[in-house]
């Protein structure tokens, strides 16, 4: 049941990530975007990862994604300013687009099917085993991570506020 | 998985769906009467003896009045919005222990519809859901003072989303688990979790005021700025769904702090009471008294929103960043503090 499961949830990830890049307008790209972010927190529950569905659903789904949508509707005001794409813009995407799928090919040829990964602990993603391996081996880069991301945090503070003069 | 477990459970989600419309449906009586008694009037008190009928002729309107929906609307997102509010009000419902679990006719149920061991993550995790209702009805009805509106939800929802999850940090520190029913078990007779983290619970029920856009944080439907605010083109049961939704999330966001902070079904002289009462009764009355913790707050949300005038968008932003964040911040390193000391000692 599992497999038949994921393989719904999977046509379903793709499908929809599809619609964020083909649909035109902005806000329903975002709002595609929403529910393929959504799939991916089922995928998550498939695999026994309960705390990474969870923070996906709030820190993509409830937070990023809000933002994302904050911005384009405060852009998104009048719509007539879109600039119109000019020919030598849509040529230099074709070539990028071709380099993207070169690249994609060799990519896929060096690679091999490796063997499915299997975990020693099909629990570890739940909260206390995540937490306790966090903090226990992997306690340096996270804290590393955790100060960078505060720099960033910081530095972004920093930009908004104005020069006192 | 048999089958008398899904009846069970498809039973149990029935009764708490049914449960919370109908305590949305009263909520708007017993708001209007709230209102009245606060400002020495009589409320609605024509249909039916003291108006208890109100709400069933509320509810008739909504369904009578014209559907509009604006011509250059999203159409498809412009019905998608006030769904989207309620089910993510309804959502929530899910992880709450509405009581203890129950014996009926030698059958043990447990009276929670699921027990997620990330219970108090889902929950936020439903909240921060909660503003898309309000941001896509907003944006989809093509109207600048909706479009204002859906910002402002936005940006409130976002910045007191924050101050939320910090407050239920320093609450798990206390806990150790992230289970509602564990937290719930823990808080057995007295032990509620509001003698240890009374800071945590006044931040935590502020931000949930301004999660639920209650007064004084309604600034998303000021109407004296922004006419109705984002349901200002909706019509008929449309506007109807986002004003029930904004009565359910107040029911949610209470049952989750009698839950978390007022130790749900549990109440001094439990044990003594689970003798004499046998366990089928036993737990019924927990829940009982459970559903008289939720009323108290619906009663204090109303009783807030009809005593303190609305902020201005530059207070509530103050307010939120740059006081309950940093008082957030020093209340879980005070916990932390403290339950260092406590275990070194």
């Amino acid at each position: 049941m599992g497999t038949s499961v994921f393989y719904v949830v999977a046509a379903l990830s793709i499908f929809f990530s599809l619609m964020v890049i083909f649909s035109k307008n902005p806000v329903h790209s975002v709002l595609y975007l929403i529910v393929t972010f959504f799939t991916f927190t089922v995928h998550y529950v498939l695999l026994n990862a309960q705390f990474l569905a969870v923070v996906n659903f709030i820190v993509y789904m409830g937070a990023i994604m809000v933002l994302f949508l904050f911005v384009l509707m405060l852009l998104n005001l009048n719509k007539e300013n879109e600039p119109s794409k000019s020919n030598l813009i849509k040529v230099v995407g074709i070539i990028a687009g071709c380099c993207l799928v070169v690249t994609l090919i060799g990519s896929f040829k060096a690679t091999t099917l490796s063997n499915p990964l299997v975990l020693q602990n099909p629990d570890l993603g739940l909260v206390k085993n995540l937490g306790k391996e966090l903090f226990g081996p992997f306690m340096l880069p996270f804290e590393l991570s955790s100060i960078l991301l505060l720099t960033a945090m910081v530095g972004a503070v920093l930009l908004t506020k104005k020069e006192k003069v | 998985m048999d089958i008398s477990f899904v009846i069970e459970k498809f039973i149990l989600v029935a009764i708490i769906f049914g449960i919370s419309l109908l305590i949305a449906m009263y909520s708007t009586y017993a708001e209007r009467k709230v209102a009245a008694f606060l400002q020495d009037r009589l409320g609605p008190d024509r249909a039916g003896p003291f108006g208890i009928l109100q709400p069933l002729a509320d509810g008739v309107k909504m369904f009578m009045k014209e559907e509009i929906i604006p011509a250059n609307s999203s159409k498809w997102l412009f019905m998608v919005g006030p769904g989207l509010a309620m089910l993510t009000a309804c959502i929530g419902t899910a992880v709450i222990p509405w009581g203890s679990p129950i014996t009926i006719g030698g059958r043990v149920i447990p009276l929670q519809v699921t027990d997620i061991n990330v219970g108090i993550l889902y929950i936020f995790g439903v909240v921060s859901l909660g503003v898309y209702g309000v941001m896509i009805g907003g944006w989809a009805s093509n109207n600048k003072y909706s479009l204002l509106s859906a910002i402002r939800a936005a940006s409130q929802n976002i910045s007191y989303e924050i101050a939320m999850g910090l407050s239920i940090i320093a609450l798990l520190l206390v806990t150790g688990t992230m289970s509602l029913k564990e937290i719930t078990e823990q808080q057995h007779g007295w032990h509620w979790n509001v003698l240890y983290q009374p800071v945590g619970f006044i931040l935590f029920m502020i931000c949930a005021f301004a999660e639920t856009n209650r007064a004084p944080f309604d600034l998303p439907e000021c109407e004296t700025e922004l006419i109705g605010g984002y349901h200002t083109e909706y019509s008929s049961m449309k506007l109807g769904f986002y004003l029930f939704a904004e009565y359910i999330n107040m029911f949610v966001s209470s049952a989750v702090m009698a839950t978390l902070y007022f130790g749900g079904y549990n109440y001094p002289g439990m044990d003594s009471m689970a003798v004499w009462l046998g366990p089928t009764w036993a737990p019924l009355f927990g829940t009982f008294i459970f559903f008289m913790k939720i009323f108290a707050f619906i009663f204090f949300f109303m009783w807030v929103r009809w005593t303190i005038p609305r902020f201005r968008y530059d207070q509530l932003m103050h307010l939120g960043w740059k006081m309950l964040i940093p008082l957030a911040i020093a209340n879980i390193i005070v916990t932390g503090l403290v339950i260092a000391y406590i275990e070194k000692f």
